[in-house]
């Protein structure tokens, strides 16, 4: 599955977007806020996570004239958002010539069975992932790139960080693990014995492995790139906070010189209110958007 | 043989994999004092936007200009646009250190990138080998056009994808994505035989 040219084009435009940051937009101005901010890609959605929480109902792919509005407006990369298992949005999607379909937990799923057949779509994948397991299978099911998925519009980054450790400690497991340990570490994982072994031998994920869900400062985004992330997604930490064009262009410096203290600091000064935050253990299992997909 | 590769976004990493398996010593560089260190330089692919910003911000405008100066950089891609005398699509600030004009996202978007086989020009062939080679664009550019003083090693349906002015090589396609080696071994080469 990796050799195919379809598939290399895929994880070769996610290769050119590893130290940087891909920030969530919902319409053209932000969207042009986050390019000049120096964003590598944005993502298109009709409602920042932190409102979909706030405001419940169905949480759908964004409206399609604001994705063209976007697209028009800005040179970089645009993504857009697609409900688990909804195969039908991600199709406008790829005619609409998105560059990059997030099957995203943040909408609400329109299937809680099945993820979508993503080896079927031209248009690149990227899907969220808890654990090792779960990265390798949507990997299987054709994602090029996988995101932890943290706790989306939380403003917290305890989720990004649990999730971000536990696929490192998995792959650093199957680094020492024997031949004969392999096929009942991917029993043990749900995940295909191929894509197992080619972890245990590479020490790494075969498609690019991001951060997603609760960065709101710059240090988060320093704190899950040290942690292993190849570069950052940014959801309501932006565009809910007090100063969005200063914490985006400090969030996009701090990804770069992540494990640079000074130029930590520097990017850590003057940028008013983060987001408001939420403490994840106080909210109840159903209002968990990490829970949806498998 | 320390060799740099501009380290701010991009898939920097690729690079640096190459370059080590090529028995060269990779240096990740994001500081403009490290240049003084690095004997050649690598601009990799990535988001010109954002590349473009953080050089501002960093301020490795003139220590890139006085590199450029005196030692070869190869540049893929976003590189490439780096590179360039002229900047479309949108009009931007480059190094123009290849007397070429270049064309952001010139194919369209990530639907429109593609890999695809090109027959070396006779200069390629003979300076590396003749066989076919792998390129692969993504949200490639296009160079437009290219001064005198800037010689073709590859071509594709007529638009120049390697070119070569002095010191400096330019590819709009991406060497390090795939097995062949040959790009960044004429690179290194340059280097060696101080830059012919």
């Amino acid at each position: 599955m990796f050799l195919t040219d379809e598939f290399r084009l895929k994880v070769g435009l996610a290769e050119q977007l590893k130290g940087g940051v891909i920030m969530d937009v919902t319409d053209a101005d932000q969207a042009k806020v986050a390019e000049q901010a120096g964003a590598v890609a944005v993502m298109a959605l009709e409602r920042v996570p932190a409102d979909i929480r706030k405001e419940g109902g169905v949480a759908r792919m964004a409206n399609i004239e604001k994705i063209r509005e976007i697209m028009a407006t800005v040179t970089i990369p645009v993504m857009a958002k697609t409900r688990i298992g909804h195969f039908a949005e991600a199709m406008v999607l790829q005619a609409l010539k998105v560059d990059y379909i997030d099957e995203s937990e943040v909408l609400t799923p329109a299937d809680e069975e099945h993820h979508i057949d993503k080896h079927g779509f031209r248009t690149p994948f990227v899907c969220g992932a808890r654990n090792l397991g779960e990265a390798l299978r949507r990997i299987a099911e054709g994602a090029a790139m996988i995101r932890t998925k943290g706790e989306a519009g939380s403003g917290n980054v305890v989720e990004a960080v649990r999730h971000m450790r536990a696929i490192q400690r998995q792959m650093r497991q199957l680094k020492v693990a024997s031949r004969d340990e392999l096929a009942g570490i991917a029993k043990e994982l749900q995940a295909p014995l191929e894509l197992v072994e080619s972890v245990a031998h590479e020490g790494k994920l075969p498609v690019p492995n991001f951060s997603a869900g609760g960065i709101a400062t710059p240090a988060d985004a320093a704190l899950v790139m040290s942690l292993g992330a190849e570069a950052v997604f940014v959801g309501s930490g932006i565009f809910k906070s007090e100063d969005p064009e200063r914490r985006a262009a400090a969030v996009v410096k701090a990804t770069t010189f992540f494990s640079d203290p000074e130029k930590l600091l520097e990017a850590c000064r003057d940028l008013g209110e983060p987001m408001p935050g939420l403490d994840v253990a106080t909210l109840d299992e159903s209002e968990l958007l990490q829970t949806r997909g498998w | 043989m320390k060799i740099g590769v501009l380290s701010l976004q991009g898939d920097f990493d690729a690079h640096a994999k190459r370059l080590a398996q090529l028995g060269a010593d990779p240096v990740e560089v994001r500081y403009g004092e490290q240049l003084d260190r690095v004997q050649g330089l690598v601009l990799p692919g990535g988001e010109s936007t954002t590349n473009l910003i953080l050089l501002e911000e960093e301020g490795l405008w003139c220590p890139l200009h006085s590199f450029a100066a005196e030692k070869p950089i190869l540049g893929t891609c976003a590189g490439a646009i780096l590179l360039a005398r002229e900047v479309e699509n949108p009009s931007q600030p480059s190094l123009a250190a290849i007397d070429m004009r270049i064309e952001r996202n010139a194919y369209g978007r990530q639907s429109d990138s593609s890999i695809r086989v090109v027959e070396p020009e006779p200069m390629f062939a003979r300076r590396a080998s003749g066989d076919a080679l792998e390129a692969v664009f993504i949200r490639a550019p296009i160079i437009r056009s290219v001064g005198p003083s800037v010689d073709v090693l590859l071509r594709d349906a007529g638009n120049p994808i390697l070119v070569e002015q002095g010191r400096h090589l330019a590819a709009t396609f991406h060497a390090e994505l795939t097995d062949d080696t040959r790009l960044h071994e004429l690179f290194l080469g340059k280097v060696k035989s101080g830059h012919r």
